[in-house]
């Protein structure tokens, strides 16, 4: 049924569709944005942190923060849904995934991208679809401001059209897969395409 | 329109086995998915986004009752309601189809021109402030007001369903909703609503035991005489 399921929301999905951008008006409290981890304490970047994409490219890459940095910034301001129910808005900043794609020239039959963290090995797999969409950042901002501990610093995975824990934190490494690869959340029975 | 129901045969069934079986199968799918959605709304038992909650909401971070839920957890809960959402849209859809087709429609769904004065009746009557008023048909004024709301907000509910569901793929649906949070507090008012009637209609169908045998072997006899 979970398959029947995904066949729908991939018919669904739309990889031109953009979530609506939000006002100043939808978040009141910026602060109250719920901040979720594997392990026992928010984990701290260890040192030398290197983000490494590989896989099924031409170019693998290992970049810094820095690095990342150089490269052409968007933001995004769109209401988050978490699985279990409820919404939040922030303003996020990074570097599109899709640009990041064209960089290391993913192949064609990579449909699958990995995303590792330093969180206890949490991780997840995304379509190719949705991890190149438009509004699928590497983000290292929140509301103007690096990426706190709690919110996953110093890079984290943030996207419109997704839920909340597809949004791997505190990355390490993205693997362009011709299969995918489960998640942490998703390997427990969670759905794993997770659209929203 | 007591004529319309006298002029049919005398073998023809109260409730055309159609309807029966979409009847029985809504009673078992309606009580999967308010389990199921229930133990889903157990993750977050609050209406609003988490810096600005609902003001009007008086059960904020209130659980429902463990012995409503259905599903476990809410990955569990999740499975079972995207699964038996299909069944439950489906069903009700054979429902309207043949309601519409069979022209059944006529004596089941609520016009104000015709029934409103019966529905009041029946209501004073309810409030012992009148007499019983005559019996029109197959059922009183204000059955047909009751089951015609139920057939009206059901589909609300699958539509604020699937604006929760895709909230970014399907932006018209979820902004006529008032939006995400609109969509989830429709989708849970509209689920007390279900419940409300669903309680005073098994009040009622024990009060009136004839009926559940109506709705079960479509006569209000356990022999085989056509009508009680």
């Amino acid at each position: 049924m979970e398959r029947w399921n995904e066949r729908v929301e991939r018919l669904l999905f739309d990889p031109d569709r953009l979530a609506p951008e939000l006002g100043p008006e939808e978040a009141p409290e910026p602060s109250a944005f719920p901040k979720y981890k594997i392990s026992r304490q928010f984990p701290h970047t260890p040192a030398g942190w290197l983000l490494r994409i590989g896989g099924l490219v031409a170019r693998p890459m290992t970049l810094s923060l820095e690095d990342l940095q150089r490269l052409p910034q968007v933001s995004l301001r769109v209401r988050h849904h978490c699985v279990e129910g409820w919404s939040a808005v922030a303003s996020w900043t990074g570097v599109r995934l899709s640009h990041l794609a064209d960089l290391v020239r993913a192949e064609p039959r990579a449909a699958y991208v990995e995303f590792r963290s330093f969180d206890s090995g949490y991780y997840s797999s995304w379509d190719r679809e949705s991890a190149l969409h438009r509004q699928t950042i590497l983000a290292y901002a929140m509301n103007g401001q690096p990426l706190s501990r709690e919110h996953g610093a110093p890079v984290r995975l943030y996207s419109a059209v997704k839920l909340g824990y597809k949004m791997v934190k505190y990355l390490t490494e993205l693997s362009f897969l011709p299969e995918r690869s489960g998640g942490y959340w998703e390997n427990q029975g969670y759905e794993w395409y997770a659209g929203v | 329109m007591g004529s319309a129901i006298s002029t049919k045969p005398a073998s023809r069934p109260l409730h055309p086995w159609p309807i029966r079986l979409t009847h029985w199968a809504n009673a078992a799918l309606l009580v999967v998915m308010a389990g199921s959605g229930l133990q889903i709304f157990v993750a977050y038992p609050a209406l609003g986004p988490v810096a600005d909650l609902a003001w009007w909401y008086p059960l904020q971070w209130k659980e429902p009752p463990h012995a409503l839920t259905l599903g476990g957890w809410l990955a569990g809960a999740r499975h079972w309601h995207f699964a038996f959402a299909w069944a439950f849209f489906l069903n009700g859809l054979a429902y309207a189809l043949y309601l519409a087709a069979s022209g059944e429609w006529r004596e089941r769904l609520f016009f104000p021109r015709r029934d409103l004065r019966h529905a009041v009746a029946t209501f004073l009557y309810y409030l012992r402030l009148a007499r019983r008023p005559a019996p029109i048909g197959l059922y009183n004024g204000l059955q047909r007001l009751a089951y015609t709301s139920v057939l009206l907000i059901a589909p609300l509910e699958v539509l604020a369903g699937l604006a929760l569901f895709k909230p970014v793929q399907l932006p018209r649906l979820t902004a006529l909703l008032g939006g995400y949070e609109g969509a989830r507090a429709i989708h849970l008012l509209v689920l007390a609503g279900l419940a409300l009637f669903t309680t005073i209609h098994v009040v009622q169908v024990a009060l009136h035991p004839r009926t559940f045998l109506a709705m079960t072997l479509g006569r209000t006899t356990l022999r085989g005489a056509p009508r009680g």
